[in-house]
Protein backbone atom coordinates (compact mmCIF):
# COMPACT_ATOMS: atom_id res chain seq x y z
CA UNK A 1 0.00 0.00 0.00
CA UNK A 2 1.37 3.67 -0.54
CA UNK A 3 2.88 5.28 2.56
CA UNK A 4 0.65 8.06 1.76
CA UNK A 5 -2.42 6.32 3.06
CA UNK A 6 -0.69 5.35 6.08
CA UNK A 7 -0.93 7.57 9.14
CA UNK A 8 2.14 7.26 11.90
CA UNK A 9 1.08 9.41 14.47
CA UNK A 10 -2.68 10.97 15.77
CA UNK A 11 -1.25 14.63 14.30
CA UNK A 12 -1.45 13.31 10.89
CA UNK A 13 -4.57 13.53 8.48
CA UNK A 14 -5.42 11.94 5.28
CA UNK A 15 -7.56 14.06 2.77
CA UNK A 16 -9.05 13.75 -0.38
CA UNK A 17 -9.00 17.00 -2.66
CA UNK A 18 -10.81 16.30 -5.79
CA UNK A 19 -12.20 14.64 -8.01
CA UNK A 20 -15.19 16.99 -7.15
CA UNK A 21 -13.14 20.67 -6.64
CA UNK A 22 -13.14 22.95 -9.39
CA UNK A 23 -9.47 23.70 -9.65
CA UNK A 24 -9.10 19.75 -10.40
CA UNK A 25 -11.08 20.27 -13.70
CA UNK A 26 -13.44 17.45 -12.26
CA UNK A 27 -11.22 14.22 -12.78
CA UNK A 28 -7.95 14.80 -10.50
CA UNK A 29 -8.28 12.94 -7.36
CA UNK A 30 -5.71 13.93 -4.70
CA UNK A 31 -4.53 12.65 -1.67
CA UNK A 32 -3.04 14.62 0.61
CA UNK A 33 -1.50 13.86 4.13
CA UNK A 34 -1.33 16.88 6.56
CA UNK A 35 0.26 17.61 9.54
CA UNK A 36 -2.18 20.32 10.85
CA UNK A 37 -2.30 22.95 7.05
CA UNK A 38 1.39 21.27 6.32
CA UNK A 39 1.34 18.84 3.69
CA UNK A 40 3.85 15.91 4.74
CA UNK A 41 2.98 13.24 1.55
CA UNK A 42 0.68 12.96 -1.45
CA UNK A 43 -0.62 11.20 -4.34
CA UNK A 44 -1.99 12.67 -7.46
CA UNK A 45 -4.81 9.47 -8.99
CA UNK A 46 -4.90 9.91 -12.31
CA UNK A 47 -6.97 7.79 -15.05
CA UNK A 48 -10.97 9.04 -14.43
CA UNK A 49 -10.96 10.15 -18.03
CA UNK A 50 -9.27 6.80 -19.49
CA UNK A 51 -10.56 6.73 -23.30
CA UNK A 52 -8.01 3.74 -24.57
CA UNK A 53 -6.84 6.51 -27.11
CA UNK A 54 -3.78 4.37 -28.10
CA UNK A 55 -5.46 1.24 -28.26
CA UNK A 56 -8.05 2.93 -30.82
CA UNK A 57 -4.89 4.41 -33.22
CA UNK A 58 -3.62 1.14 -33.31
CA UNK A 59 -6.70 0.18 -34.99
CA UNK A 60 -7.24 3.19 -37.63
CA UNK A 61 -5.38 4.39 -40.31
CA UNK A 62 -3.05 7.08 -39.92
CA UNK A 63 -5.34 9.53 -41.54
CA UNK A 64 -8.53 8.49 -39.57
CA UNK A 65 -6.64 8.83 -36.01
CA UNK A 66 -5.84 12.71 -36.98
CA UNK A 67 -8.98 13.84 -35.64
CA UNK A 68 -8.55 12.09 -32.22
CA UNK A 69 -5.60 14.03 -31.73
CA UNK A 70 -7.73 17.11 -31.03
CA UNK A 71 -9.04 15.36 -28.24
CA UNK A 72 -6.54 15.04 -26.33
CA UNK A 73 -5.35 18.91 -25.37
CA UNK A 74 -8.39 20.01 -26.09
CA UNK A 75 -7.41 23.67 -25.55
CA UNK A 76 -4.93 23.59 -28.12
CA UNK A 77 -6.30 20.95 -30.86
CA UNK A 78 -4.61 22.63 -33.69
CA UNK A 79 -1.16 21.86 -31.59
CA UNK A 80 -1.62 18.35 -31.76
CA UNK A 81 -2.79 17.95 -34.94
CA UNK A 82 0.62 19.18 -35.86
CA UNK A 83 2.70 17.12 -33.67
CA UNK A 84 0.92 14.05 -34.88
CA UNK A 85 0.99 15.13 -38.94
CA UNK A 86 4.82 15.80 -38.37
CA UNK A 87 5.43 12.58 -36.92
CA UNK A 88 3.85 10.40 -39.80
CA UNK A 89 5.13 12.57 -42.07
CA UNK A 90 8.82 12.06 -39.95
CA UNK A 91 7.59 8.21 -40.73
CA UNK A 92 6.58 8.70 -44.51
CA UNK A 93 9.65 10.07 -45.35
CA UNK A 94 8.33 13.52 -46.84
CA UNK A 95 8.69 16.13 -43.32
CA UNK A 96 10.97 18.05 -45.84
CA UNK A 97 9.08 18.60 -49.07
CA UNK A 98 5.73 20.35 -47.27
CA UNK A 99 4.80 22.88 -49.10
CA UNK A 100 5.70 26.46 -47.25
CA UNK A 101 2.97 28.27 -47.62
CA UNK A 102 1.14 25.22 -45.94
CA UNK A 103 4.33 25.42 -43.35
CA UNK A 104 3.68 28.67 -42.43
CA UNK A 105 -0.34 28.19 -42.20
CA UNK A 106 0.76 25.65 -39.56
CA UNK A 107 3.24 27.71 -37.58
CA UNK A 108 0.46 30.79 -37.42
CA UNK A 109 -1.82 27.75 -36.41
CA UNK A 110 0.53 26.37 -33.90
CA UNK A 111 1.31 30.13 -32.54
CA UNK A 112 -2.28 30.93 -32.56
CA UNK A 113 -3.23 27.86 -29.96
CA UNK A 114 -0.39 28.60 -27.69
CA UNK A 115 -1.93 31.93 -27.25
CA UNK A 116 -5.24 30.43 -27.01
CA UNK A 117 -4.25 27.65 -24.54
CA UNK A 118 -1.98 30.23 -22.15
CA UNK A 119 -5.08 32.57 -22.08
CA UNK A 120 -7.31 29.20 -20.84
CA UNK A 121 -4.52 28.92 -18.43
CA UNK A 122 -4.06 32.44 -16.69
CA UNK A 123 -8.21 32.81 -16.64
CA UNK A 124 -8.47 29.47 -14.76
CA UNK A 125 -5.73 29.82 -12.94
CA UNK A 126 -6.27 33.53 -11.69
CA UNK A 127 -10.13 32.18 -11.10
CA UNK A 128 -8.75 29.30 -8.87
CA UNK A 129 -7.13 32.07 -7.11
CA UNK A 130 -9.62 33.94 -6.84
CA UNK A 131 -9.09 37.03 -9.54
CA UNK A 132 -12.76 36.77 -11.53
CA UNK A 133 -11.58 40.23 -13.72
CA UNK A 134 -9.00 38.41 -15.75
CA UNK A 135 -10.97 35.26 -16.32
CA UNK A 136 -13.47 37.54 -18.38
CA UNK A 137 -10.52 39.71 -19.71
CA UNK A 138 -8.74 36.98 -21.23
CA UNK A 139 -12.03 34.76 -22.45
CA UNK A 140 -12.49 38.00 -24.30
CA UNK A 141 -9.60 38.02 -26.46
CA UNK A 142 -9.50 33.82 -27.29
CA UNK A 143 -13.16 34.57 -28.51
CA UNK A 144 -10.73 36.47 -31.51
CA UNK A 145 -8.64 33.51 -32.08
CA UNK A 146 -11.92 31.04 -32.11
CA UNK A 147 -13.38 33.27 -34.49
CA UNK A 148 -10.16 33.15 -36.79
CA UNK A 149 -9.67 29.21 -36.26
CA UNK A 150 -13.97 29.07 -37.60
CA UNK A 151 -13.12 31.11 -40.16
CA UNK A 152 -10.11 28.51 -41.07
CA UNK A 153 -12.14 25.15 -40.83
CA UNK A 154 -15.33 25.88 -39.07
CA UNK A 155 -15.23 24.78 -35.86
CA UNK A 156 -14.66 26.80 -32.75
CA UNK A 157 -13.31 23.53 -30.09
CA UNK A 158 -11.96 20.55 -32.50
CA UNK A 159 -10.39 22.17 -35.17
CA UNK A 160 -9.06 19.72 -37.44
CA UNK A 161 -7.36 21.60 -40.19
CA UNK A 162 -3.59 20.18 -40.02
CA UNK A 163 -3.32 17.38 -42.23
CA UNK A 164 -0.74 14.66 -43.40
CA UNK A 165 1.38 16.45 -46.28
CA UNK A 166 -0.09 20.08 -45.41
CA UNK A 167 -3.34 21.70 -44.35
CA UNK A 168 -6.80 20.99 -45.60
CA UNK A 169 -7.27 23.92 -47.65
CA UNK A 170 -5.78 27.87 -48.05
CA UNK A 171 -6.16 30.42 -45.61
CA UNK A 172 -9.77 31.55 -46.63
CA UNK A 173 -10.90 35.33 -47.16
CA UNK A 174 -10.74 37.43 -44.50
CA UNK A 175 -8.34 35.14 -42.29
CA UNK A 176 -5.64 37.71 -42.54
CA UNK A 177 -7.21 40.89 -41.85
CA UNK A 178 -8.66 39.23 -38.83
CA UNK A 179 -4.98 38.02 -38.02
CA UNK A 180 -3.63 41.43 -38.66
CA UNK A 181 -5.63 43.11 -36.03
CA UNK A 182 -5.59 40.82 -33.44
CA UNK A 183 -1.75 40.95 -33.36
CA UNK A 184 -1.79 44.67 -33.46
CA UNK A 185 -4.14 44.56 -30.35
CA UNK A 186 -2.70 41.47 -28.71
CA UNK A 187 0.52 43.46 -26.80
CA UNK A 188 -2.04 45.78 -25.13
CA UNK A 189 -3.67 43.23 -23.76
CA UNK A 190 -1.42 41.64 -22.12
CA UNK A 191 -0.18 44.99 -20.70
CA UNK A 192 -3.91 44.91 -18.70
CA UNK A 193 -3.05 41.41 -17.38
CA UNK A 194 0.32 43.04 -15.87
CA UNK A 195 -1.65 45.44 -14.59
CA UNK A 196 -3.88 43.25 -12.96
CA UNK A 197 -1.61 40.57 -11.70
CA UNK A 198 2.09 40.99 -12.14
CA UNK A 199 2.31 43.90 -8.69
CA UNK A 200 -0.88 42.79 -6.75
CA UNK A 201 0.08 41.78 -3.58
CA UNK A 202 -2.36 38.92 -2.62
CA UNK A 203 -1.07 37.48 -6.28
CA UNK A 204 2.50 37.59 -4.87
CA UNK A 205 1.69 35.84 -1.59
CA UNK A 206 -0.10 33.32 -3.25
CA UNK A 207 2.56 32.21 -5.97
CA UNK A 208 5.87 33.27 -4.78
CA UNK A 209 8.69 30.79 -2.81
CA UNK A 210 5.04 28.12 -3.84
CA UNK A 211 5.12 25.07 -5.77
CA UNK A 212 8.97 25.04 -6.00
CA UNK A 213 11.14 22.78 -7.68
CA UNK A 214 14.96 22.80 -8.79
CA UNK A 215 16.94 23.12 -11.83
CA UNK A 216 17.98 19.57 -11.50
CA UNK A 217 14.38 17.77 -10.54
CA UNK A 218 12.90 19.59 -13.11
CA UNK A 219 14.55 17.26 -15.40
CA UNK A 220 15.01 14.13 -13.75
CA UNK A 221 11.51 14.38 -13.41
CA UNK A 222 11.26 15.07 -16.89
CA UNK A 223 8.89 17.85 -16.52
CA UNK A 224 8.25 20.02 -19.63
CA UNK A 225 7.42 23.44 -21.53
CA UNK A 226 6.72 26.55 -19.26
CA UNK A 227 7.43 24.68 -16.06
CA UNK A 228 10.54 23.49 -17.10
CA UNK A 229 11.78 27.16 -17.76
CA UNK A 230 10.50 28.28 -14.89
CA UNK A 231 13.07 26.28 -13.56
CA UNK A 232 15.97 27.74 -15.42
CA UNK A 233 15.93 25.12 -17.91
CA UNK A 234 17.17 26.86 -20.85
CA UNK A 235 15.29 24.49 -23.64
CA UNK A 236 12.79 24.85 -26.69
CA UNK A 237 12.16 22.37 -28.81
CA UNK A 238 11.19 25.55 -31.73
CA UNK A 239 14.80 26.50 -30.99
CA UNK A 240 16.77 23.14 -29.96
CA UNK A 241 15.74 20.39 -32.00
CA UNK A 242 14.28 22.50 -34.75
CA UNK A 243 10.83 21.91 -36.92
CA UNK A 244 8.80 23.46 -39.74
CA UNK A 245 10.02 27.31 -40.35
CA UNK A 246 10.92 27.99 -37.15
CA UNK A 247 14.50 28.07 -37.95
CA UNK A 248 13.36 31.29 -40.07
CA UNK A 249 11.64 32.91 -37.03
CA UNK A 250 13.48 35.06 -34.90
CA UNK A 251 11.75 34.74 -30.96
CA UNK A 252 13.28 34.84 -27.70
CA UNK A 253 12.98 31.92 -24.91
CA UNK A 254 11.29 32.76 -21.84
CA UNK A 255 13.33 31.58 -18.59
CA UNK A 256 13.18 32.71 -15.22
CA UNK A 257 15.15 30.60 -12.64
CA UNK A 258 12.99 31.01 -9.23
CA UNK A 259 10.99 27.91 -9.75
CA UNK A 260 8.02 28.61 -8.40
CA UNK A 261 4.46 29.17 -9.12
CA UNK A 262 5.39 32.94 -10.43
CA UNK A 263 8.46 32.07 -12.37
CA UNK A 264 6.12 29.91 -14.09
CA UNK A 265 3.40 32.20 -14.52
CA UNK A 266 5.43 34.59 -15.79
CA UNK A 267 7.12 32.41 -18.42
CA UNK A 268 3.79 31.90 -19.83
CA UNK A 269 2.76 35.37 -20.05
CA UNK A 270 6.43 36.03 -22.10
CA UNK A 271 5.47 33.44 -23.95
CA UNK A 272 2.31 35.36 -25.35
CA UNK A 273 4.09 37.87 -26.41
CA UNK A 274 6.94 35.74 -28.53
CA UNK A 275 3.75 34.17 -30.35
CA UNK A 276 2.55 37.36 -31.07
CA UNK A 277 5.93 38.01 -32.10
CA UNK A 278 6.38 35.07 -34.51
CA UNK A 279 2.70 35.98 -36.11
CA UNK A 280 3.77 39.41 -36.86
CA UNK A 281 6.90 37.46 -39.04
CA UNK A 282 4.87 35.13 -40.27
CA UNK A 283 2.19 37.77 -41.87
CA UNK A 284 5.16 39.73 -43.56
CA UNK A 285 7.07 36.35 -44.54
CA UNK A 286 4.03 33.82 -45.94
CA UNK A 287 5.08 33.23 -49.03
CA UNK A 288 2.31 31.95 -51.98
CA UNK A 289 1.75 28.57 -53.46
CA UNK A 290 0.31 25.15 -52.81
CA UNK A 291 -0.97 24.38 -49.47
CA UNK A 292 -0.75 20.90 -49.63
CA UNK A 293 2.21 18.66 -50.91
CA UNK A 294 2.01 17.12 -54.45
CA UNK A 295 2.13 13.28 -53.47
CA UNK A 296 -1.06 11.46 -54.05
CA UNK A 297 -0.10 8.50 -52.54
CA UNK A 298 0.08 10.28 -48.85
CA UNK A 299 -2.84 12.40 -48.95
CA UNK A 300 -6.61 12.43 -50.25
CA UNK A 301 -8.26 13.02 -53.37
CA UNK A 302 -9.01 16.58 -53.93
CA UNK A 303 -12.99 16.45 -53.61
CA UNK A 304 -13.58 17.68 -57.06
CA UNK A 305 -11.84 15.41 -58.59
CA UNK A 306 -13.15 12.88 -56.67
CA UNK A 307 -16.95 14.23 -57.80
CA UNK A 308 -15.65 14.32 -61.16
CA UNK A 309 -13.13 11.65 -62.05
CA UNK A 310 -14.25 7.88 -61.88
CA UNK A 311 -10.14 6.66 -60.78
CA UNK A 312 -10.13 9.47 -58.66
CA UNK A 313 -12.96 8.24 -56.36
CA UNK A 314 -11.66 4.54 -56.90
CA UNK A 315 -8.26 5.63 -55.44
CA UNK A 316 -9.94 7.37 -52.79
CA UNK A 317 -12.09 4.47 -51.92
CA UNK A 318 -9.06 2.52 -51.45
CA UNK A 319 -7.05 5.08 -49.76
CA UNK A 320 -9.63 5.54 -46.96
CA UNK A 321 -10.06 1.75 -46.67
CA UNK A 322 -6.65 0.57 -46.28
CA UNK A 323 -4.69 3.79 -45.12
CA UNK A 324 -1.38 5.11 -46.47
CA UNK A 325 1.18 2.67 -47.08
CA UNK A 326 3.85 3.89 -44.41
CA UNK A 327 7.62 2.11 -44.17
CA UNK A 328 8.22 -0.72 -41.60
CA UNK A 329 9.97 1.18 -38.88
CA UNK A 330 10.01 3.25 -35.88
CA UNK A 331 9.77 7.43 -35.01
CA UNK A 332 9.71 9.58 -32.52
CA UNK A 333 8.21 13.09 -32.89
CA UNK A 334 7.82 15.77 -30.30
CA UNK A 335 6.62 19.41 -30.63
CA UNK A 336 6.73 22.27 -28.31
CA UNK A 337 3.21 22.61 -27.08
CA UNK A 338 1.48 24.88 -24.90
CA UNK A 339 1.95 21.93 -21.89
CA UNK A 340 5.05 21.14 -22.97
CA UNK A 341 6.50 18.58 -25.11
CA UNK A 342 3.91 16.17 -26.70
CA UNK A 343 5.56 13.56 -28.45
CA UNK A 344 4.44 10.18 -30.56
CA UNK A 345 6.21 7.55 -31.14
CA UNK A 346 5.34 5.57 -33.81
CA UNK A 347 5.91 1.49 -34.09
CA UNK A 348 4.88 0.77 -38.37
CA UNK A 349 5.23 -2.61 -39.46
CA UNK A 350 4.63 -1.33 -43.15
CA UNK A 351 0.60 -1.89 -42.95
CA UNK A 352 -1.75 1.23 -42.97
CA UNK A 353 -2.32 1.73 -39.42
CA UNK A 354 0.57 2.24 -36.46
CA UNK A 355 0.81 -1.20 -35.03
CA UNK A 356 1.29 0.65 -32.08
CA UNK A 357 1.08 4.68 -31.13
CA UNK A 358 2.90 6.04 -27.94
CA UNK A 359 1.75 9.73 -27.39
CA UNK A 360 4.12 11.17 -24.49
CA UNK A 361 1.65 13.81 -23.04
CA UNK A 362 3.12 16.51 -21.28
CA UNK A 363 0.42 16.88 -18.43
CA UNK A 364 1.11 13.06 -17.65
CA UNK A 365 4.58 13.97 -16.41
CA UNK A 366 4.14 17.30 -14.97
CA UNK A 367 1.51 15.81 -12.76
CA UNK A 368 4.02 12.89 -11.98
CA UNK A 369 5.98 15.81 -10.16
CA UNK A 370 3.12 17.58 -8.10
CA UNK A 371 4.08 15.58 -4.91
CA UNK A 372 7.94 16.93 -4.87
CA UNK A 373 6.17 20.18 -5.41
CA UNK A 374 3.75 20.36 -2.72
CA UNK A 375 5.69 18.80 0.09
CA UNK A 376 6.09 21.03 3.42
CA UNK A 377 3.75 23.09 1.70
CA UNK A 378 0.07 24.52 3.16
CA UNK A 379 -3.25 22.79 1.74
CA UNK A 380 -3.82 25.39 -0.18
CA UNK A 381 -1.10 25.80 -2.20
CA UNK A 382 -2.23 22.86 -4.18
CA UNK A 383 -4.43 25.07 -5.75
CA UNK A 384 -1.75 27.30 -7.15
CA UNK A 385 0.21 24.43 -8.10
CA UNK A 386 -2.65 22.86 -9.83
CA UNK A 387 -3.42 26.13 -11.94
CA UNK A 388 0.72 26.82 -12.69
CA UNK A 389 1.39 23.38 -14.18
CA UNK A 390 -1.46 24.23 -16.72
CA UNK A 391 -2.59 20.53 -17.71
CA UNK A 392 -5.78 18.84 -19.27
CA UNK A 393 -6.96 16.10 -18.53
CA UNK A 394 -7.79 14.54 -21.85
CA UNK A 395 -4.58 14.49 -22.74
CA UNK A 396 -3.43 13.09 -19.43
CA UNK A 397 -5.29 10.14 -19.46
CA UNK A 398 -5.45 10.02 -22.90
CA UNK B 1 28.13 13.86 -31.40
CA UNK B 2 26.99 12.00 -34.94
CA UNK B 3 24.75 8.86 -34.77
CA UNK B 4 27.99 6.93 -35.89
CA UNK B 5 30.40 8.13 -33.16
CA UNK B 6 27.26 7.93 -30.47
CA UNK B 7 26.91 3.78 -31.34
CA UNK B 8 31.03 3.21 -31.69
CA UNK B 9 31.08 4.98 -28.12
CA UNK B 10 28.55 2.85 -27.08
CA UNK B 11 29.62 -0.78 -28.63
CA UNK B 12 33.09 -0.08 -27.10
CA UNK B 13 32.11 -0.44 -23.42
CA UNK B 14 28.71 -2.49 -24.14
CA UNK B 15 29.30 -4.38 -27.98
CA UNK B 16 28.71 -8.14 -26.26
CA UNK B 17 25.40 -7.12 -25.05
CA UNK B 18 23.96 -5.18 -27.79
CA UNK B 19 21.32 -7.51 -29.84
CA UNK B 20 20.91 -5.03 -32.43
CA UNK B 21 21.07 -1.50 -33.79
CA UNK B 22 19.35 0.42 -36.57
CA UNK B 23 19.19 4.09 -37.37
CA UNK B 24 15.60 5.05 -38.95
CA UNK B 25 14.93 8.19 -40.12
CA UNK B 26 18.47 9.97 -38.32
CA UNK B 27 17.09 8.00 -34.89
CA UNK B 28 19.35 5.58 -33.30
CA UNK B 29 18.00 3.02 -31.80
CA UNK B 30 19.74 -0.09 -29.48
CA UNK B 31 18.62 -2.70 -28.18
CA UNK B 32 20.58 -3.87 -25.16
CA UNK B 33 20.29 -7.53 -23.16
CA UNK B 34 17.85 -7.15 -20.32
CA UNK B 35 19.69 -8.05 -17.91
CA UNK B 36 22.34 -5.39 -18.80
CA UNK B 37 19.69 -3.00 -19.07
CA UNK B 38 20.30 -0.66 -15.51
CA UNK B 39 23.55 -0.43 -15.92
CA UNK B 40 24.00 0.33 -19.53
CA UNK B 41 21.22 2.84 -18.88
CA UNK B 42 23.75 4.17 -15.69
CA UNK B 43 26.17 4.79 -17.99
CA UNK B 44 24.49 6.63 -20.52
CA UNK B 45 23.65 9.12 -18.06
CA UNK B 46 26.51 9.02 -16.16
CA UNK B 47 29.06 9.86 -19.03
CA UNK B 48 30.31 13.30 -19.46
CA UNK B 49 30.49 13.37 -23.39
CA UNK B 50 26.52 11.49 -23.45
CA UNK B 51 25.04 12.94 -20.15
CA UNK B 52 21.67 11.36 -21.17
CA UNK B 53 19.92 13.35 -18.70
CA UNK B 54 16.18 12.96 -19.95
CA UNK B 55 13.69 10.24 -20.20
CA UNK B 56 11.39 11.73 -22.89
CA UNK B 57 9.13 8.71 -22.19
CA UNK B 58 8.99 4.66 -22.07
CA UNK B 59 6.81 2.12 -23.21
CA UNK B 60 6.42 -0.96 -24.98
CA UNK B 61 5.45 -2.78 -27.84
CA UNK B 62 3.77 -6.37 -27.92
CA UNK B 63 4.20 -9.42 -30.35
CA UNK B 64 2.04 -11.76 -28.98
CA UNK B 65 3.96 -14.91 -31.33
CA UNK B 66 7.57 -14.03 -30.41
CA UNK B 67 8.91 -15.75 -27.31
CA UNK B 68 10.23 -12.55 -25.98
CA UNK B 69 6.89 -10.69 -26.05
CA UNK B 70 7.42 -7.45 -25.59
CA UNK B 71 9.75 -4.64 -26.82
CA UNK B 72 10.17 -1.73 -24.21
CA UNK B 73 11.14 1.48 -25.47
CA UNK B 74 12.89 4.13 -23.85
CA UNK B 75 13.08 7.35 -25.84
CA UNK B 76 16.41 9.40 -24.17
CA UNK B 77 17.81 12.85 -24.58
CA UNK B 78 20.39 14.35 -23.52
CA UNK B 79 19.74 18.51 -23.32
CA UNK B 80 23.82 19.53 -22.50
CA UNK B 81 24.55 17.59 -26.04
CA UNK B 82 21.55 18.06 -27.83
CA UNK B 83 21.20 14.58 -28.37
CA UNK B 84 18.62 11.69 -28.63
CA UNK B 85 18.22 8.02 -29.02
CA UNK B 86 15.75 5.08 -28.18
CA UNK B 87 17.33 2.63 -25.99
CA UNK B 88 15.12 -0.81 -26.35
CA UNK B 89 15.14 -4.13 -24.91
CA UNK B 90 13.20 -6.94 -24.78
CA UNK B 91 10.88 -9.37 -22.15
CA UNK B 92 9.02 -12.57 -21.79
CA UNK B 93 5.42 -11.83 -20.21
CA UNK B 94 6.49 -13.75 -16.98
CA UNK B 95 9.77 -11.99 -16.49
CA UNK B 96 10.60 -8.60 -14.87
CA UNK B 97 12.61 -6.36 -15.79
CA UNK B 98 15.16 -3.76 -13.82
CA UNK B 99 13.62 -0.30 -13.16
CA UNK B 100 15.05 2.91 -13.83
CA UNK B 101 12.93 4.89 -11.95
CA UNK B 102 16.58 5.26 -9.64
CA UNK B 103 18.42 7.19 -12.28
CA UNK B 104 15.20 9.40 -13.65
CA UNK B 105 12.49 9.82 -11.61
CA UNK B 106 9.88 10.17 -14.89
CA UNK B 107 10.37 6.44 -14.94
CA UNK B 108 8.09 6.16 -11.95
CA UNK B 109 4.93 6.91 -13.80
CA UNK B 110 5.55 5.59 -17.32
CA UNK B 111 6.61 2.06 -15.59
CA UNK B 112 3.54 2.14 -13.75
CA UNK B 113 1.55 3.16 -17.13
CA UNK B 114 3.38 0.39 -18.83
CA UNK B 115 2.79 -2.34 -16.17
CA UNK B 116 -0.97 -1.24 -16.23
CA UNK B 117 -1.38 -1.35 -19.77
CA UNK B 118 0.79 -4.33 -20.77
CA UNK B 119 1.01 -6.53 -17.33
CA UNK B 120 5.03 -6.01 -17.15
CA UNK B 121 6.40 -6.04 -14.22
CA UNK B 122 9.49 -4.26 -13.08
CA UNK B 123 12.13 -5.26 -9.92
CA UNK B 124 12.97 -2.72 -7.45
CA UNK B 125 10.33 -0.23 -8.29
CA UNK B 126 9.06 1.62 -5.21
CA UNK B 127 5.54 2.28 -5.93
CA UNK B 128 4.15 -0.19 -8.66
CA UNK B 129 0.49 -0.41 -8.89
CA UNK B 130 -2.31 0.75 -11.74
CA UNK B 131 -2.50 4.14 -12.61
CA UNK B 132 -5.16 4.66 -15.47
CA UNK B 133 -7.00 1.53 -14.86
CA UNK B 134 -9.19 1.19 -11.72
CA UNK B 135 -7.08 -1.25 -8.92
CA UNK B 136 -8.90 -4.22 -9.27
CA UNK B 137 -9.01 -4.31 -12.88
CA UNK B 138 -8.05 -7.49 -14.82
CA UNK B 139 -6.32 -7.87 -17.80
CA UNK B 140 -3.91 -5.89 -19.55
CA UNK B 141 -5.95 -3.58 -22.38
CA UNK B 142 -2.89 -2.56 -24.65
CA UNK B 143 -2.04 -6.09 -25.18
CA UNK B 144 -2.85 -7.30 -28.74
CA UNK B 145 -4.87 -9.81 -27.63
CA UNK B 146 -6.92 -7.77 -25.17
CA UNK B 147 -9.65 -7.06 -27.53
CA UNK B 148 -10.80 -3.65 -29.00
CA UNK B 149 -14.65 -3.78 -27.36
CA UNK B 150 -13.22 -4.73 -24.29
CA UNK B 151 -14.02 -8.36 -22.78
CA UNK B 152 -17.50 -9.53 -21.34
CA UNK B 153 -15.77 -10.24 -18.07
CA UNK B 154 -15.62 -6.45 -17.79
CA UNK B 155 -19.68 -6.57 -16.93
CA UNK B 156 -18.03 -8.70 -13.37
CA UNK B 157 -16.40 -5.04 -12.25
CA UNK B 158 -19.29 -3.05 -13.93
CA UNK B 159 -21.70 -5.01 -11.61
CA UNK B 160 -19.76 -4.88 -8.62
CA UNK B 161 -18.97 -0.94 -8.84
CA UNK B 162 -21.97 0.04 -10.39
CA UNK B 163 -25.26 -0.59 -8.86
CA UNK B 164 -28.28 -2.75 -10.69
CA UNK B 165 -30.28 0.07 -12.88
CA UNK B 166 -27.85 2.86 -11.98
CA UNK B 167 -26.42 3.04 -15.37
CA UNK B 168 -26.76 0.83 -18.68
CA UNK B 169 -24.74 -1.68 -19.16
CA UNK B 170 -22.36 -1.75 -22.14
CA UNK B 171 -23.87 -4.82 -24.54
CA UNK B 172 -20.47 -6.41 -26.22
CA UNK B 173 -21.63 -7.34 -29.98
CA UNK B 174 -19.77 -9.83 -32.02
CA UNK B 175 -18.74 -9.84 -35.24
CA UNK B 176 -20.30 -13.21 -36.70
Amino acid sequence: MNETYQVKNEREVVLNVGPQHPATHGVLRYVVKLDGERIVDSDPQVGFLHRGIEKLAENMTYQQFNPYTDRLDYLAAMNNNLAYVMAVEKLLGIDKEIPERAQYIRVIMAELGRIASHLVWLATHALDIGAMTVFLYCFREREYILDMYEIACGNRLTYNYIRIGGVARDLPEGFMDKLKEFVKLFPKKVKEYHTLLTKNRIWLKRTKDVGYISKEDAINYGIAGPCTRGSGVDWDLRRDVPYSVYPELSFEIPVYDEGDVYARYLVRMDEMVQSNKILEQCIEKIPSGPAMIDKPEYVWEPKERIMTHNYALMKHFVKVVKGIKAPAGEVYFGAENPKGELGFYIYSTGEGKPYRLKIRSPSFINISAMPKMVQGGLIADIISVIGSLDFVFGECDR
Amino acid sequence: MTNEELFEKIQSKFGEYIVEHDTFRNELSVTIKKEKLHEFMQFLHDDSELKFDYLVMMTAVDFPKREERFDLVYELRSIPHKMIMRVKTRTKEDEAVDSVCDIWHSANWDERETYDMFGIKFNNHPDLRRILMPEDWEGYPLRKDYPLKGKPEDDVWLDKHLPEGQIKKPRHTRMP
